[in-house]
């Protein structure tokens, strides 16, 4: 009798980049046949079918405009989150660090909105990176000096934060109107577009806090410290790492990018506080951080792509009427096989004929 | 004389084109496009199908097309939706939730000549309008129906938000309740969303858990319907008739019917007579309507309810006329006043006999 045997084997050393990028797009293309079936299923085309999604998520100036500015608050989110993630602290709470920054920055927009506005601009964002930064600082040090599980606390500290969102739009915040909404801000609070664009100046926020956070990781003490103190906690701690001192600075960095995350959608986008700001950036955010393990520039792109294929799947419903429950399906399919793909990266499977 | 005659001639050429050239869409015989966003999935079951339904006779009349987005979350999201539907050169484009009126009007100002319809806000622009129906009629001869079914005399109320459109309902209900079983009570839970079936329903077995014993709702899904339904008790439906969903609980429901509304908004567009402002037609309107009665609600008790609605469409019987006082007793409305529009669409107090915030 002759077969095979099929055996599953750990990779010795990390996967090298075209390994990354083969299995990536290996998986969405995994995920888009399994969309076309079930696009067949519905009797629409399937060639048709990729062309609306594809074409509505990157096919025209307008359309990568919306993804960079839907791309923007999970950007920062996720930047924040994989920070944490380095020093092997799961931050799970940027949801509530986001709605916090938003409440900072609202707070100062509300208190000084007759400033200047390269005044009242930086106070709002201090402001929110404060909020952000010192709610998820609560978790860590609950963490280091409680044994507080991380991810409960941070988990449960979303929900406090939403309410507490709530509890100031529909109280002491809530505009004449008499909707759950604050007053709309002054314009000096409102973060402008760049030159004739729909582009907020957010988007230069961005790129200069991931390559800060870049440089960060690569050429500081502090950088190197996390990711030594995240691969083995015993070892750093050895070596005479302040451990306790790195968990709360990975989580105030953590929430004051959510927090910052914040301030972009209130005072650029929305221009207002109110509760529909809270969609769940700061849960997808922990997808895109893994998706693009913890590297900035990879989490820049899976943001985008990720923005892409919500700005997609809206154009598959209005052209083609396609509900958005399956919208969800393919949003779904697509986070599940690239995170099974990431299985190929860390094993391999050896083929092995048996005599 | 001649001079005179010309220079009349000429304020009324101008006259004319500031007529002309003020009209967002000259959309007088070319085939209209007409998108609606929405805020729950059209399956719901309620207020996003009672629209869609409209939507879909729409699509039927020659020279429409139309097309929608569902589930699309309030705030930057549904800005980016309704700028892809004016991009691809949709005429005419509806959205239809609180919460798409800020969105709405930033597209509005970048596309002038597409005409915007925003449901149930209160801004309006150069080619913006807004519009909702005046339900509260409705709620009223609903609460009526409630006070003549219920035995424990606490009626609960599973609401979504705490602003004027969801308050203003929960107090003609009340008044509904009020002129039947004067010492009733309504319980009011806010769900805090328009569109969460597991969580309506929870919020309604809460209302039983106190001893309601009919739920009405204004949500956007028949949870709270099946809650009652499951427990053996009465419930008020919204939005369209949920009776299909529990036959045994539904005695009636407020429902929406907005074709007619829709068919007259395109026919101004066709016209070119088409101006911003804010509708709010009501039951005489054919907007607003009850859901046919269920058969346990008793002919005496229809008749009364039916006797009301017809005065409400003939104009002699209005919901909001004083003495109405508010939860803490305070007269809000005084003795023979009939409160005006603007006092309806900005209302934040709940009247008294409802047990509940405003929070």
């Amino acid at each position: 009798m002759h077969g095979f045997l099929l055996r599953i084997a750990k990779r010795q050393e990390p996967s090298p980049l075209w390994r990354s990028a083969l299995v990536l797009c290996g998986a969405v293309l995994v995920a888009l046949a399994f969309s076309i079936l079930l696009l067949a299923l519905r009797g629409i085309s399937p060639l048709e079918g990729c062309r609306v999604l594809v074409m509505g998520a990157f096919g025209s100036a307008w359309a990568l405009q919306d993804c960079l500015l839907k791309a923007i608050p999970l950007f920062l989110c996720s930047l924040g989150v994989a920070i944490a993630f380095r020093l092997q602290i799961w931050n799970i709470g940027a949801e509530g660090q986001f709605a916090l920054g938003a409440i900072g920055a609202t707070w100062a927009a509300l208190t000084f909105g007759a400033q200047p506005k390269f005044i009242l601009l930086p106070m709002m964002i201090l402001a929110a990176c404060s909020a952000g930064g010192l709610w998820a600082m609560i978790p860590a040090i609950f963490r280091q000096w409680l044994g507080a599980n991380e991810i409960i606390v941070t988990l449960m500290f979303n929900y406090i934060a939403i309410l507490l969102l709530d509890f100031l739009v529909y109280g002491i915040w809530r505009d004449s109107s008499g909707f759950p909404m604050t007053p709309a801000f002054s314009k000096n609070a409102i973060l402008g577009t760049i030159g004739t664009s729909g582009i907020h100046w957010g988007l230069v926020h961005c790129a200069l806090l991931g390559l800060l956070c870049w440089l960060f990781f690569r050429s500081t003490r502090l950088g190197y410290e996390i990711k030594a103190s995240g691969d083995n906690v015993q070892a750093a701690r050895y070596a005479g790492m302040p451990y306790n001192f790195l968990v709360v600075l990975v989580m105030l960095l953590s929430g004051a990018l959510a927090g910052w995350a914040g301030f972009l959608e209130v005072s650029a986008s929305v221009h207002r506080l109110q509760p529909s700001i809270m969609v769940g950036y700061g849960f997808t955010a922990i997808v895109v951080a893994w998706l693009a393990r913890l590297n900035p520039a990879g989490i820049a792109l899976t943001s985008f792509l990720l923005a892409g294929l919500r700005a997609g799947v809206e154009n598959l419903q209005l052209d083609l009427q396609i509900p958005a429950a399956f919208g969800a399906i393919l949003e779904g399919l697509m986070l599940m096989t690239v995170l099974a793909g990431g299985f190929f990266l860390s094993y391999r499977i050896v083929v092995r004929r048996q005599t | 004389m001649r001079l005179h005659l010309r220079s009349s001639h000429i304020i009324f050429c101008a006259l004319l084109a500031v007529f002309v050239f003020s009209q967002p869409s000259l959309a007088t015989d070319k085939d209209l496009k007409i998108g609606f966003v929405y805020v729950s999935p059209i399956g719901d079951g309620g207020w996003s199908y009672a629209h869609d339904i409209a939507r879909q006779a729409m699509d039927k009349m020659p020279g429409i097309s139309t097309s929608y987005v569902e589930a699309v979350p309030e705030g930057p999201d549904s800005e980016r939706v309704m700028l892809q539907m004016a991009r691809k050169k949709y005429d005419l484009i509806f959205a239809t939730s609180f919460g798409y009126m800020d969105p709405m009007l930033k597209v509005a100002n970048q596309f002038p000549n597409t005409i915007f319809m925003h449901c149930s806000g209160f801004k309006t622009a150069k080619n913006m309008g807004n519009y909702f129906g005046r339900i509260y009629q409705a709620r009223y001869l609903t609460g009526m129906v409630a006070a003549s079914m219920s035995t424990s005399k606490v009626i609960g109320y599973v609401a979504a938000f705490p602003i004027p459109e969801v308050i203003r309902g929960i107090n003609a209900f009340t008044l509904g309740v009020q002129a039947v079983q004067p010492d009733a009570s309504v319980r009011v839970v806010w769900t805090k969303t328009w569109y969460d079936p597991v969580k309506e329903k929870e919020a309604a077995k809460s209302l039983l858990d106190v001893g309601a014993d009919v739920i009405t709702q204004h949500q956007d899904s028949p949870g709270p319907q099946e809650a009652a339904q499951e427990k053996g008790v009465f419930s008020i439906g919204y939005n369209t008739d949920m009776a299909k969903f529990a036959p045994r609980a539904h005695l009636t429901a407020p429902v929406w019917n907005w074709l007619p509304y829709y068919e007259k908004i395109i026919a101004e567009v066709r016209a070119g007579s088409w101006t911003p402002r804010a509708d709010w037609p009501g039951m005489a309107e054919g907007v607003v309507d009850i859901a046919p009665f269920g058969p346990m609600v008793p002919q005496e008790v229809q008749k009364n309810v039916l006797a009301k609605k017809a005065a409400i469409i003939a104009g002699s019987e209005k919901i909001f006329v004083g003495p109405i006082k508010d939860q803490n007793g305070t007269v809000r409305i005084a003795e023979g006043v009939v409160a005006p529009d603007s006092d309806l669409l900005s209302m934040n107090w709940l009247v008294q006999g409802v047990v509940g915030t405003t929070e």
